[in-house]
């Protein structure tokens, strides 16, 4: 567990697990759940590449806050918006919002 | 520079802070609440003045992660005009009556704030701090700020779900480039993908980038959100997304792939012609716009649509990407201000006076508004790209660059195709105006403000048609990086 390889191989499991739960979940909290899981995905790639790659600097790590932080914002509007949804509909399923179309 | 003196030329962004902050305060103060758009107006009006000060400085600001100069300047001026007029016209839409607006201006300012940035934004951290965090998330809230109404909460849903996956694809992707060459900064990139020994990962990186920019200015396959978030969003909203984030979405490709690429010969990156892509996503995304346009019943919904094909015509350029092409995005910007936000405010009208809000709605608003359908036509001669109007003239740049190159007759024989489509549905909306006789022929009058923006925004979409000299004096002086 100490080389770039295997931070890499993880990371992009955590990317497609990530992406396959967006492509699925109809469940609105999963769905942001799902995009967490990306997000991590390239936190844990900026702070491996900056750990093995031979930067000199520490904006990989830097980065790394910056995406932790924006996350939490992120998720914190995201879910605001979810929670107004299940007062006008009564559900968090995202499918239920379908009155535009075409 | 270092993050102490950069601020010397960082004050428009300052005050335009300061502005956001005093709203947020006047907000809380019982007595002057009613006056916070008074200051959210003054705060733009003195940041262009800030701004008008700056013309001409090229400068790399905080250890090189900001870039002032003209090319971002110019940028700016297209996001405070549409700021300005946007909270101003929101005051009189009555849709936006049981909103609160003191927040919704707050959160706008905090919007242009966040184009500023993206606008000139040269390093990796800033795009990402610039594109997602200062305006993607209050455009989430803004489009849902109709808390009750379910339209406008569809719109910001979706909205949210697009936008935070697509950012999420996007800085895989940076991390991806980050890790291959070895910097953050947009220069440093371009130096460092000299040496990339793994082309497939950096073809992915591209990709995953692109798949970000993409779902700002609304390019196919990444334009899923834009119909039902311009149907639902608040109608002055709607005006502003359309053009200000796509502007600003524009300025952040041209950038990236300009100062990244062009310099290394592009086409050799992982075997793929990246020009060939961007020319093949801008037809798909012209005419998937506008053949879409042309089924719409719902006014607003169809210039969404049509704002996608815009942003092809766009893309156009962009796939020859020399200072020539940037230079008629830059021209076909300007020109698209004017003509989209003009169209927006004239559906505000519509809406605020008839409640209309499909074609059968908009039967006999000619003559119900002689003044205004007059206005409107223009408007729709310009957006079709007739002479003499200002698109027109933006589409001549557009297409002048792209038979220059040579290399892309196919895509400009595509462009003038589309152009002919979206003659038919913009004159849909003409023809329901004008040619039906209305059910009440009582004329209407337009509210007072929004009637002077729709005039204020036709007659450059008129005028730059016929004489266009200082936009383009204008925008040689910009393009620098």
């Amino acid at each position: 567990m100490d080389n770039l390889h295997s931070y890499l191989i993880i990371s992009s499991i955590l990317f497609s697990l990530g992406l396959f739960g967006v492509m699925t979940r109809r469940n609105g909290v999963a769905v942001l759940m799902g995009i967490e899981l990306i997000l991590n995905a390239a936190n844990l790639n900026f702070v491996a590449f900056n750990r093995f790659g031979g930067m000199a600097e520490l904006d990989g790590q830097v980065f790394g806050i910056f995406i932790i932080v924006l996350a939490a914002a992120e998720a914190a509007v995201a879910l605001a918006i979810i929670i107004n949804l299940f007062k006008n509909h009564e559900t968090v399923n995202i499918d239920s919002a379908d009155q535009m179309k075409g | 520079m270092s993050n102490f003196s950069s601020i010397a030329f960082y004050l428009p962004e300052l005050l335009l802070v300061l502005t956001i902050l005093a709203v947020i305060v006047v907000d809380l103060i019982p007595g002057l609440k009613r006056f916070n758009w008074i200051i959210a107006l003054a705060g733009i009006v003195f940041t262009g003045v800030l701004l008008y000060g700056d013309s001409g400085v090229s400068e790399s600001l905080y250890l090189g992660t900001i870039a002032s100069d003209p090319f971002a300047y110019f940028f700016k001026w297209i996001f405070l005009i549409a700021g300005f007029f946007t909270i101003l016209v929101s005051r009189h839409t009555h849709a936006l009556r049981g909103a609160d607006l003191p927040e919704y201006n707050a959160l706008l300012l905090i919007v242009v704030f966040g184009l500023f940035l993206m606008a000139s934004a040269t390093n990796l951290v800033t795009v990402y701090l610039g594109m997602i965090e200062t305006v993607s998330l209050p455009s989430y809230v803004l489009a849902g700020i109709l808390k009750n109404d379910r339209k406008s909460n569809e719109a910001s849903l979706k909205y949210v779900i697009f936008g935070a996956f697509s950012s999420g694809l996007m800085v895989y992707g940076f991390s991806w480039l980050y890790g291959l060459t070895g910097s953050m900064s947009l220069s440093g990139i371009q130096q460092g993908l000299a040496g990339v020994q793994e082309p497939l990962a950096l073809y992915m990186a591209i990709l995953l980038v692109l798949a970000g920019f993409g779902y700002k200015i609304s390019m196919v396959p990444f334009h899923f959100w834009t119909p039902d978030v311009y149907e639902g969003s608040p109608t002055p909203i709607t005006g502003f997304l359309s053009v200000a984030p796509k502007a600003a979405g524009f300025a952040i490709l041209m950038r990236f792939f300009y100062s990244v690429f062009t310099t290394n010969s592009l086409t050799t990156i992982a075997g793929v012609d990246w020009l060939t892509l961007i020319a093949l996503l801008s037809a798909v995304t012209m005419t998937f716009g506008n053949l879409i346009a042309l089924q719409q019943e719902n006014v607003k919904r169809m210039l969404a649509f049509s704002s996608i094909a815009h942003a092809g015509y766009m893309l156009m350029a962009l796939s020859i990407l020399s200072p020539d092409a940037i230079k008629a995005v830059m021209v076909y910007l300007t020109m698209y201000l004017f003509m989209n936000m003009g169209a927006f405010f004239m559906v505000i009208f519509a809406e605020n006076q008839l409640n209309a809000h499909t074609l059968e709605d908009w039967k006999g608003l000619g003559r119900k508004a002689p003044f205004l359908g007059a206005l409107m036509v223009i408007l729709m001669m310009s957006l079709t790209g007739l002479p003499p109007s200002a698109g027109f003239v933006g589409k001549l740049y557009l297409f002048a660059v792209v038979i220059a190159s040579k290399k892309f007759y196919w895509l400009a024989i595509v462009g003038v195709l589309n152009s002919v489509v979206s003659l038919f549905y913009y004159f849909r909306i003409v023809k329901a105006m004008w040619l039906f006789s209305p059910a009440d022929p009582k004329p209407v009058k337009a509210d007072s403000v929004i009637g002077l923006s729709i005039l204020l925004f036709t007659i450059p979409a008129l005028l730059l048609g016929i004489y266009w000299t200082p936009i383009i004096n204008l925008i040689d002086k910009s393009i620098g990086f």
